[in-house]
């Protein structure tokens, strides 16, 4: 019996909700099992990294990476994955673009150790002990992962072939996604393994979308009732669907929630923040500074709100100190 | 320590990207040019047809291949070639310059003027300004800050290909 292509997967800097998406392939998850060993799960199974040492380089026919890349740790095992796959898949948001941790990328590693271990309300540490990646106790070294100053994609650190995009990838992608790399026709390298079109394309309101919008006030999910059948634009709310690529069969909107932009954006656009940010503000009601800059004000977090999962791959990447 | 980095390199001047509008300011700054006004060659001015059509990308690019400052120039409010096209970049670069602020841009970094295809002078005097403004704040060096930031990845791709070449061996 020929030998079953090889599949790993792996988690850096993620919440552990692209693992449950691999979960969620149901009972689709058995045809995988029959078609490639999975041979590297952390989260699943038992296999170590020296396991993965001892493989032949390239003998791994694709590794899924998900999570964004901040410490030492992280960046060996990419790179050791690396060496080991033919193909690399940067999974799901963090991989792909930063994602959530990225949004760490606004303050330094200095402030965030210190709020963490020193200011944060909960935190009772009167010494100020900080984790050290070497700590001397009883003449034995002990070591811990270095904590780097700025959180990356995946394809910061190494090459990747392919990025399976999502907060997390959703089953019927992943599932293509596999079928297309056991299929042999491998799609061009770099490919988003989603449709390169925006939200909008796919939203069950598309029709109610205005063509032309007038803010006057953003308003945020918590603090307004949402009418389900309408564009969330139209109704003042943010969504970042007319900059991020659909794919996602509008899961959140469908759940009467905004688009938060987890899928990216799409080939044409360089920088996922700015563009939605122009697209927005363009089209608000004021024409003199002052009138424009009260709307301003019902946004409180900028940054947050238009680099949601994209922060590190901007064009800025990080805060400027 | 902006001013450290200055002063080890004496022979920074600021560098300043200019987007004109064809209508109002690039027209303007030709005038500067024909009526001989003195004005600081720190500007590398960028002609677009409306100030509606620098998109924030435009700014970002600019600031992150090295711009030290990028300043924008429109037609007045009303005076617009496109009817609105000044109003929308008003719009989106009052919160572009709130997200530079929170990204770490100072300031006085970015500015958005009106001025029209007569005001040759002002064109003079807002450069200059300008010049002076971002030169009192010093390089901003984006490029060098990325390269800097990258360096503590330096150290495992050595420990990497240390191993490789043993493995190999």
């Amino acid at each position: 019996m020929p030998e079953k292509p090889k599949a790993a997967f792996y988690w850096c800097a993620s919440c552990g909700g692209c693992e449950e998406s691999v979960v969620d392939l149901a009972e689709n998850i058995l045809g995988v099992l029959d078609a490639v060993d999975i041979i590297f799960w952390p989260v699943a199974m038992d296999f170590k990294k020296k396991d993965v040492e001892a493989m032949a380089d390239k003998s791994i026919l694709v590794s899924m990476i998900n999570g964004a890349i901040r410490t030492s740790e992280q960046e060996e095992m990419a790179r050791l994955l690396r060496r080991k796959s033919k193909l690399i898949v940067a999974y799901g948001s963090c991989a792909h673009m930063g994602g959530i941790p990225g949004l760490a990328n606004q303050f330094d590693k200095e402030e965030i150790l210190r709020y963490v271990y020193e200011e944060s309300p909960s935190t009772a540490n009167a010494q100020k002990i900080r984790p050290e990646s070497e700590t001397r106790v009883d003449g034995n070294v002990l070591t811990l992962p270095k904590f780097y100053n700025v959180v990356r994609s995946l394809d910061q650190v190494v090459d990747v072939d392919y990025y399976l995009p999502g907060c997390p990838p959703t089953p019927r992608l992943l599932k293509q996604a596999l079928d297309v790399l056991l299929s042999g026709k491998l799609p061009e390298k770099g490919t988003v393994l989603a449709p390169d079109v925006a939200l909008c394309e796919e939203c069950p309101r598309k029709d109610t979308k205005p063509n032309d919008l007038s803010f006057v006030e953003f308003k945020r999910p918590h603090n307004t009732v949402i009418d389900p059948n309408k564009c969330l634009l139209a109704q003042g709310v943010i969504c970042i669907g007319p900059a991020t690529r659909g794919g996602c069969e509008a899961l959140c909107i469908k759940a009467n929630m905004p688009c938060t932009g987890c899928f990216g954006p799409t080939s044409r656009i360089k920088d996922q923040g700015a563009k939605i940010l122009s697209a927005i503000a363009s089209q608000i009601e004021g024409k003199d500074e002052k009138s424009i800059d009260k709307t301003l004000d019902t946004i409180p977090d900028p940054v947050g709100t238009f680099y949601r999962y994209s922060l590190p791959v901007s064009l800025l990447r990080k805060k400027i100190s | 320590m902006r001013e450290k980095e200055n002063n080890k390199d004496n022979n920074w001047e600021p560098r300043i990207v200019a987007f004109f509008c064809n209508w109002c300011t690039y027209t303007a700054a030709d005038l500067a040019g024909v009526s001989r006004l003195k004005y600081a060659p720190n500007v590398r001015i960028i002609r677009v047809m409306c100030s509606g059509r620098v998109d924030p990308q435009f700014v970002l690019d600019a600031f992150s291949k090295g711009a030290d400052g990028v300043l924008i120039g429109g037609c007045h409010p009303g005076d617009c070639h496109y009817m609105e096209g000044n109003y929308k970049a008003l719009r989106r670069m009052r919160l572009l310059s709130r997200m530079l602020k929170d990204m770490g841009i100072e300031e006085q970094r970015f500015r958005l003027e009106w001025i029209s295809a007569s005001e040759g002078d002002r064109v003079r005097s807002v450069i200059n300004e300008m010049t002076e403004q971002v030169r009192a704040l010093g390089p901003l060096g984006i490029p060098k800050k990325f390269e800097e930031w990258d360096k503590e990845m330096k150290e495992m791709e050595n420990k990497m290909q240390g191993k490789e070449v043993t493995a190999n061996a």
